[in-house]
């Protein structure tokens, strides 16, 4: 298959996705008896939290890669996903506070998961902070990969360590089962799922973008090398 | 045994040169002491709840102090390239972390042994009665945050935003040490016994050895030319 029907394909599916889990958020789904129409930000919220850490494992996996093979493919993935990480982070804070305003009565609090997104979010900026500061391709890639394995590594000892510190947010996905009637829990896997080939379709635009400018680079490097 | 030795010798070569000029350990005590003075305006002075805040005070002390000593640790071996004469001897490359790490340890450590007796007499707590626990907590917290930030200052040292970007680096990082020495140091103060600091603890040891591992593994790809 052609790269680019191939992108677009997983384009389309994305966009039906994401219109398949916008019409059972809002219109397929019960409301909630206790909280009401502001619980309707979950089913985003949660996909967008698991997709920041499949993001920050993939970065994770192409740090470690990019050191092991040398391939600069890994880094350009590895990048492309940490900013992604980043978005989807940003997200899941921003939509966090909207419903925890009326339901907990404050915008923010010192809970575990609030505080380890915060930290993940914080990581994750450095990563890239590091990356814009780093002179010489060759040394930001080896750099990047570094610091993506310090700080993925990390995140366990984070999470750790806030949660003995306090924690009161709901825990909704429970070793025990599901605390979610049928409906919903239909709405947040199709939402989840959405959110994640979301994910997928724009790492793949990403790493085309990564690859380009990649390319651009070499471009220049020959013309002024005046072959 | 040739690796440790080897490390060792690094570890003295800093240990060394700074027992000769006496320059970091002054201006980073000095920093320390300007840290809790400025602290001490933020509330009233002799009030009951002093007692609570002095772990945050004294951690947030050494966590922007250690961040100064560990820029200077790579900065000094930039001065002459003395960094290339490094690369060029014959050893591993995770000899010369661990030697730089352990020469930044012994560093910092000092400094605590200094700023915990001052903290204690300017805002009247005591340490002496848990000051092996409290001891212990130190060398802990502050081996894992030595090993990662002699890792992540050689990164920085080589960016263009060098000292801005260590700590934007090295404080998420940190968020477990952080929390666990804060904690651990004031439930000692409120005198909790062990039982109080048992799994902060064994955080700290399972800090440092999994960041002291992965650090050991990464840094020759840091410093590779």
């Amino acid at each position: 298959m052609e790269p680019s029907l191939r992108r677009n394909l997983l384009g389309l599916a994305t966009f039906m996705m994401i219109e398949a889990a916008i019409f059972m958020i809002f219109i397929w789904a019960p409301t909630e008896q206790v909280m009401g129409i502001v619980q309707r930000i979950f089913y985003f919220h949660v996909s967008c939290g698991m997709t920041t850490f499949l993001a920050f494992f993939i970065v994770f996996l192409a740090s470690i890669l990019y050191l092991w093979k040398k391939d600069k493919k890994w880094d350009i993935v590895a990048h492309a996903s940490a900013e992604l990480g980043v978005l989807f982070c940003t997200l899941v804070l921003l939509s966090g506070p909207i419903w925890a305003r009326p339901i907990w009565g404050t915008w923010w609090t010192w809970d575990a998961r609030l505080t380890t997104s915060l930290v993940l979010w914080l990581i994750y900026v450095a990563y890239l902070m590091l990356r814009s500061a780093s002179r010489g391709s060759e040394r930001r890639t080896r750099f990047a990969a570094v610091f993506g394995i310090v700080g993925f590594v990390d995140v366990p000892l984070v999470y750790l360590s806030i949660h003995w510190w306090r924690t009161i947010h709901p825990v909704v996905i429970k070793p025990s089962g599901i605390g979610l009637a049928p409906p919903m829990l239909y709405t947040f896997l199709v939402s989840w799922a959405a959110i994640t080939i979301l994910y997928f379709y724009l790492l793949g635009l990403r790493i085309r973008i990564g690859k380009l400018s990649e390319g651009v680079e070499e471009l220049k490097a020959i013309q002024y090398s005046g072959v | 045994m040739d690796y440790f030795r080897q490390a060792w010798a690094i570890a003295w070569k800093d240990i060394l040169s700074e027992l000769r000029t006496r320059q970091m350990i002054s201006s980073v005590l000095l920093f320390c002491l300007l840290v809790m003075v400025i602290f001490s305006f933020t509330f009233d002075p002799g009030a009951e709840y002093v007692s609570e805040l002095v772990p945050g005070i004294l951690w947030v002390a050494f966590c922007f102090a250690g961040t100064l000593g560990l820029e200077r640790s790579w900065g000094a071996e930039q001065e002459n390239r003395a960094v290339d004469g490094l690369l060029l001897s014959p050893m591993d490359r995770s000899a010369i972390f661990l030697g730089k790490a352990l020469g930044n340890l012994v560093f910092m450590l000092a400094v605590e042994l200094v700023t915990f007796p001052l903290a204690a007499v300017l805002f009247g707590v005591s340490f002496l009665d848990v000051w092996g626990k409290v001891a212990l907590v130190a060398v802990l917290a502050t081996a894992g945050f030595m090993a990662v930030g002699t890792l992540l200052s050689a990164i920085t040292v080589n960016t263009k935003l060098r000292e801005i970007l260590l700590p934007i680096l090295l404080f998420p990082i940190l968020v477990p040490v952080i929390l666990a020495a804060v904690k651990s140091t004031g439930s000692l103060l409120q005198g909790e016994g062990w039982e109080g600091i048992s799994s902060w603890v064994k955080l700290l040891a399972a800090f440092d050895v999994i960041f002291i591992t992965v650090a050991i593994l990464t840094f020759e790809y840091v410093v590779e030319e």
